[in-house]
């Protein structure tokens, strides 16, 4: 019982001695325009993972993302600035291109779904498929260069990711509700439990009367209204979008999800977990960035190190626990 | 792989020829600068001389390029060869091939990793890159004042940049506080920049070293309202830091170019050298120059993507 109760804390200890490490090697750390900072910018990353926990739960995958969230960025950048001349420079056009992001994402999820559950094709190949179609299509749209928003468009829109609550900005308070409610849904919903049911056996899901195609196509549209929401709070980051939006998101996103201790291989999924995972990653690359400790051109060994060790502690506490 | 055929074969008199060009896709906003150049060139250099045609290729890693200039040898009998290597290694011995077959070479921005195998070079110069940036810096601080770097992709080419920079604000009391890879992406030059501002409670200047990390770090420095404190120089020409150098912005003072329109001088040197007695063999260096508010309107392509 006690070794169950300590791999399911795993990443926690692991986040908080993070903290502490970063907190002695330099107080700026723990200022709070530093914490805004590293949660605000966490917030796409960890709103792609909540869903991606989903899709990874149902024995899914999507590497899409990231080519999915910069064309949404594009489209939605480029609706914005046709819409502008017709209904004014108003909140009204921001909704109309936040409708444009979350809806475009909607539909980017259920494409991937769709094929995936109805064409049968393997999810690896689907969302590497549509990863290319989705980077080349933004490419096009900004025609090699960035696509930007109108300077006053721009103004407006900006507060969504800059202001919020004191210094709780929008993108951690968004970050923080779709975690609790994702939390929930995968905890106390039907529809969580039939993810997990199909993650672990969906042969017998679907003796169980489970819907499983259904299931699996909303898993993929979850997730992809969730980055839609991200593009919501990225786009008025640097209200630009560009081939090079979002590159390595979706390696980012299933990283934390696995950090976080659900199964690769589907099966369990903890949302709670997936938010320590985005949380350990970003808090390295800002602790590396703070401290020089090591040349940057190791950045990403010390990275990748971490999330191997991550999983392999997890493994061998899993295997310990159920022995 | 696009055919831009020039029409009427043989319309002026002219020797028919097929120049080949390939270079990286247009993934980064100074890639995309670069394919709109290229484009344009051609479609200029169509009407001028309708008996020439060109065959553009556009490749997004160094494995496809090699195929694209092996394909441009089997089935367009090209003439010439206008080459920007994705990287230097790989690309070196398809193109000292397509140069034993007899063709014109002429090799664009990277150099391939053995020298003599070209007809013609041209290229940005990363040394004059870096030196122009850091005599900027030299001259217009006090010594014992702060600054940061923001570096590209790690590359032996942003090495040369960086080395020549520190070499020019030798001696010249400036402390550089720290360098970090902003891997010439706006989202990441934004990230590395909210820590330098929460590392260093003084920063005087900042060397962004490419237009776009410049923009991630203006928007960085202005969430954090320090505005008044630093100024940015970025580096390459893009389109809308010229046009806010042109507005006089005191964030901005100037720019140092790096310019995506160097294919066109490349594509142009190439015909040249089938339509004029002028030699065009050898190394053509395009200077690093500083866009300042009084020549920025030269500099300003307001139809180019970058």
């Amino acid at each position: 019982m006690k070794r169950i109760n300590f791999h399911v804390l795993g990443p926690l200890v692991a986040l908080v001695l993070l903290i502490l490490l970063g907190w002695f090697l330099n107080p700026a750390f723990l200022a709070p325009a530093n914490i805004t900072n590293v949660l605000a910018r966490s917030a796409f990353i960890g709103l792609i993972a909540v869903g991606m926990t989903f899709v990874i739960t149902s024995g899914g995958l999507d590497l899409s993302v990231g080519s999915m969230a910069a064309f949404l960025a594009g489209i939605t950048i480029m609706a914005i600035n046709a819409l502008a001349p017709y209904t004014g420079v108003n909140w009204g056009t921001v909704l109309l291109g936040m409708g444009v992001a979350l809806f475009g994402g909607l539909l980017a999820g259920t494409i991937n779904g769709t094929l995936i559950t109805k064409a049968r094709i393997e999810p690896f190949i689907v969302t590497l498929g549509t990863m290319g179609i989705f980077r080349s299509l933004v490419t096009w749209l900004a025609d090699g260069g960035t696509l930007s928003l109108t300077s006053d468009m721009r103004t407006l829109y900006r507060p969504v990711y800059y202001s919020g609550i004191g210094w709780i900005t929008w993108p951690i308070i968004t970050f923080a509700v779709v975690a609790i409610l994702g939390e929930l849904m995968m905890r106390h919903t039907r529809f969580g439990r039939y993810v997990e049911a199909i993650g672990s056996n969906d042969r017998v899901a679907r003796y169980s009367a489970v819907n499983v195609n259904r299931i699996k196509l909303m898993t993929y549209m979850l997730l992809g209204a969730l980055v839609g929401l991200a593009v919501i709070i990225y786009v008025p980051r640097l209200g630009s979008a560009s081939g090079s939006t979002g590159i390595g998101w979706e390696l980012e996103a299933i990283a934390s999800v696995i950090i976080g201790g659900t199964a690769l291989k589907g099966g369990t999924g903890r949302v709670w977990g997936t938010v320590v995972g985005v949380l350990i990653l970003s808090l390295i690359d800002n602790i590396l960035n703070l401290t020089s400790l090591v040349s940057p051109y190791l950045n990403g060994a010390i990275q990748g190190v971490i999330i191997v060790l991550a999983v392999v502690l997890q493994r061998e506490k899993r295997t310990a626990g159920e022995r | 792989m696009v055919g831009v055929s020039g029409g009427a074969v043989l319309a002026q008199g002219g020797e028919k020829k097929v120049i080949g060009i390939s270079i990286p896709s247009a993934t980064h906003g100074f890639m995309g600068g670069l394919n709109w150049h290229a484009q344009e060139t051609i479609k200029r250099l169509n009407t001028t001389y309708p008996h020439i045609e060109f065959v553009l290729s556009t490749a997004g890693d160094a494995s496809k390029q090699v195929n694209d200039i092996e394909d441009m040898i089997a089935t367009r009998n090209i003439d010439a060869l206008v080459v920007l290597p994705f990287e230097s290694e790989p690309l070196t011995a398809p193109v000292k091939s397509v140069k034993e077959a007899g063709k014109w070479v002429t090799v664009v921005d990277r150099g391939l990793s053995e020298e003599g195998i070209e007809d013609l070079y041209v290229a940005g110069d990363n040394t004059a890159f870096g030196r122009v940036a850091g005599d900027y810096f030299k001259a217009h601080l006090k010594s014992g004042a702060k600054i940061v770097i923001l570096r590209g992709i790690p590359t032996t080419l942003d090495n040369e940049r960086v080395e020549a920079f520190e070499k020019a604000i030798d001696g010249s009391g400036i402390e550089i506080l720290d360098k970090q890879h902003g891997n010439w992406n706006r989202d990441d030059a934004f990230k590395v920049m909210q820590d330098y501002l929460t590392k260093f409670p003084q920063i005087d200047a900042v060397w962004a070293a490419d237009d776009d990390m410049a923009l991630g770090v203006l928007e960085a420095i202005s969430a954090s309202k320090r505005e008044k404190e630093m100024w940015v120089i970025g580096g390459a020409g893009m389109k809308e830091i010229v046009k806010r150098i042109m507005d006089k912005d005191p964030q901005l003072p100037v720019d140092v170019t790096y310019p995506p329109a160097l294919i066109s001088s490349a594509i142009e040197m190439t015909v040249l050298n089938f339509e004029s007695d002028a030699p065009m063999s050898g190394r053509f260096i395009i200077g690093s120059r500083l866009i300042t508010p009084e020549n920025a309107a030269k500099f300003y392509f307001p139809d180019s993507p970058f």
